[in-house]
């Protein structure tokens, strides 16, 4: 079953390779070029070599502190989020009923945060909270706990936490739900005529099988983690103070709220690099996973 | 023997801690602003449909659903319609680079919209397509095509190549095979290829905001208009958040049998 050598495929792949050079590659040459520039504004750019890149990566300086400060605070978020996401998943996968009109209803009613808006699933956590109107604020302020994500830094990342959990941990659910599924019937007998523990069936037979699509949640989970904008900007903005300021959001800040183009520019290079070489480790992972699986695909 | 135990138990708290904001939400759309404001009730005491009324005729309102449904549905298409050839080439042959370019696509698929919201305003104002839903469509093709190409991969390589074969030996011409053969055959791989293209391009604020300003605006951005002098209009906006949900919620109850293997990407 190797593939054959065809260089004539090029053709069936070029308009994919059109489309996203367009609207890849153009705008990241603008990019490119922004960062070794500066503009004092009536379009006059000055050049500046690899001044801002300099500047971004010392910590001492504003541009720098600002960009690992939200840096740091991604990558914990992303920890944090992962951390949580990834075992509740894996359980709410095998809690899913198995036959029925049941399964249909709780693979809706799990899809359904995935089809939010972003910018309304803020709205949703943000009218939930909020200690005068929403229910949750609401009810813990009436608990004696004094909550409030506008001005408490803690209250704040934990909204903006449990917002990221509820909005996708469907996801990892429905990934590892697909992973179980594929698990023949004989696989489970086998198991109970040699009368393991339900401890092992799950580490040797559904861990393992749930192993290529717990890759790739992992991987959409960090790299979305990662470049969360919409949802913590509309709950907090960023705030308190720059408590909640992931890097999309301090990005667009310098980019579209001073116009600081030559700034954002390398900041956006350094970032989209970051993504780059975390894609590659994942991509890696996930093609060996693939090589030593060939022989037994084909069920898909 | 695959279930855990209290998993009845886990699985309803889990549902409802996904219902609850969503509920909240509808509750707050059929209320007053008076009600909302003064008191705290668990369901509309005076129910009203005032919030959805201003929306369905206020054409500053619709127009937004409309613009945003515009851009969606163009994405969708131009996504699918390159996709296919492309996981077909990916699924049944090796070339030049076929590796470095499918891991270009995947770190495209990965890439923050921040880092491109301003080149794209400038690439797209250039072009003379700044406000129109083309402008979104296109941008958003950098991580749904990208997508489309590895769900439907999944999808094709599911396929046995004898069908390939077969058909070639029968005189079927490649596009003919393409279409009479193959694109039936995987026909829930489009689905799902599809839903996702919706998915994500629907789910998406910051480009479609950053390149629309008055005639091809989508409803994400109209809802910031909810802010004005006399405070938040805490109904309306809950109202057109609903507005929102509810196209997902559709397009999820046709996709349902499909869609868990649609989030593995085909891959399972």
């Amino acid at each position: 079953m190797d593939k054959t050598v065809n260089q004539k495929a090029w053709f069936l792949v070029l308009p994919v390779f059109l489309v996203v050079a367009f609207s890849a590659i153009l705008p990241l040459m603008t990019v490119v070029n922004y960062s070794m520039q500066d503009t004092f504004g009536n379009n006059q750019f000055f050049w500046n070599g690899v001044g801002w890149f300099k500047e971004l990566l010392d910590p001492s300086t504003d541009l720098g502190g600002r960009f690992f400060a939200s840096l740091w605070r991604n990558l914990f978020f992303s920890a944090v989020i992962l951390a949580i996401e990834v075992p509740l998943g894996i359980v709410v996968a095998l809690s899913m009923p198995r036959q029925g009109w049941s399964v249909a209803a709780c693979l809706v009613i799990l899809a359904l945060p995935l089809l939010i808006p972003w910018n309304v699933v803020g709205t949703i956590w943000q009218i939930f909270g909020r200690p005068d109107i929403g229910l949750l604020g609401y009810v813990l302020n009436n608990l004696g706990i004094n909550y409030n994500y506008v001005s408490n830094e803690f209250d704040a990342w934990a909204t903006v936490i449990v917002m990221d959990v509820w909005h996708w941990t469907s996801l990892v659910a429905l990934l590892c739900y697909a992973g179980l599924k594929s698990i023949p019937d004989a696989y489970y007998q086998a198991a109970q005529i040699d009368g393991a523990s339900r401890w092992a069936v799950f580490t040797a037979i559904q861990l393992p099988k749930m192993h290529r699509v717990l890759l790739i949640a992992v991987l959409l989970r960090f790299m979305d983690s990662f470049m969360i904008y919409t949802e913590p900007f509309v709950v907090t903005g960023g705030g308190p103070g720059n408590s909640t300021t992931f890097i999309s959001i301090e990005l667009v800040k310098i980019a579209l709220g001073q116009f600081d183009l030559g700034k954002a520019a390398a900041l956006s290079l350094v970032y989209n690099l970051i993504i780059i070489i975390v894609c590659w480790v994942f991509y890696t992972v996930m093609t060996n996973a693939g090589a030593e699986r060939r022989p037994n695909q084909g069920v898909a | 023997m695959h279930s855990i135990p209290g998993r009845r138990l886990i699985l309803a708290l889990f549902l409802v801690f996904l219902l609850l904001p969503i509920y909240w939400l509808v509750n707050m759309s059929f209320k007053t602003n008076e009600e909302i404001v003064s008191t705290m009730t668990l369901w509309p005491h005076q129910p009203t449909i005032a919030n959805y009324m201003r929306i369905f005729t206020d054409e500053s309102w619709y127009s937004g659903y409309i613009n945003s449904l515009k851009y969606v549905v163009i994405n969708t298409v131009i996504s699918i319609s390159v996709a296919l050839p492309a996981a077909y080439a990916f699924s049944r042959y090796r070339f030049l680079g076929d590796k470095h370019l499918f891991f270009w696509l995947l770190s495209n698929r990965m890439a923050p919209a921040a880092v491109y919201a301003l080149p794209f305003f400038n690439l797209y104002s250039a072009i003379n397509l700044f406000d129109t839903p083309w402008a979104v469509a296109l941008a958003h093709c950098i991580f749904n095509v990208p997508l489309a190409v590895w769900i439907l991969e999944g999808f094709v390589s599911g396929v046995p190549r004898e069908i390939d074969e077969t058909a070639f030996l029968d005189g079927y011409s490649f596009p003919r095979f393409f279409i009479k053969i193959l694109v039936p055959l995987i026909a829930s791989g489009i689905g799902v290829a599809a839903f996702f293209c919706f998915m994500f391009s629907w789910v998406e604020l910051l480009l479609a905001r950053t390149l629309t300003s008055v005639n091809a605006k989508p409803i994400a951005a109209v809802m910031t208009r909810t802010v004005s002098a006399a405070g938040m209009d805490w109904g309306l906006l809950a109202a057109a958040g609903v507005l929102t949900i509810i196209p997902g919620a559709l397009v999820i109850w046709f996709v349902r049998n499909y869609i868990a293997r649609g989030f593995a990407l085909g891959r399972v």
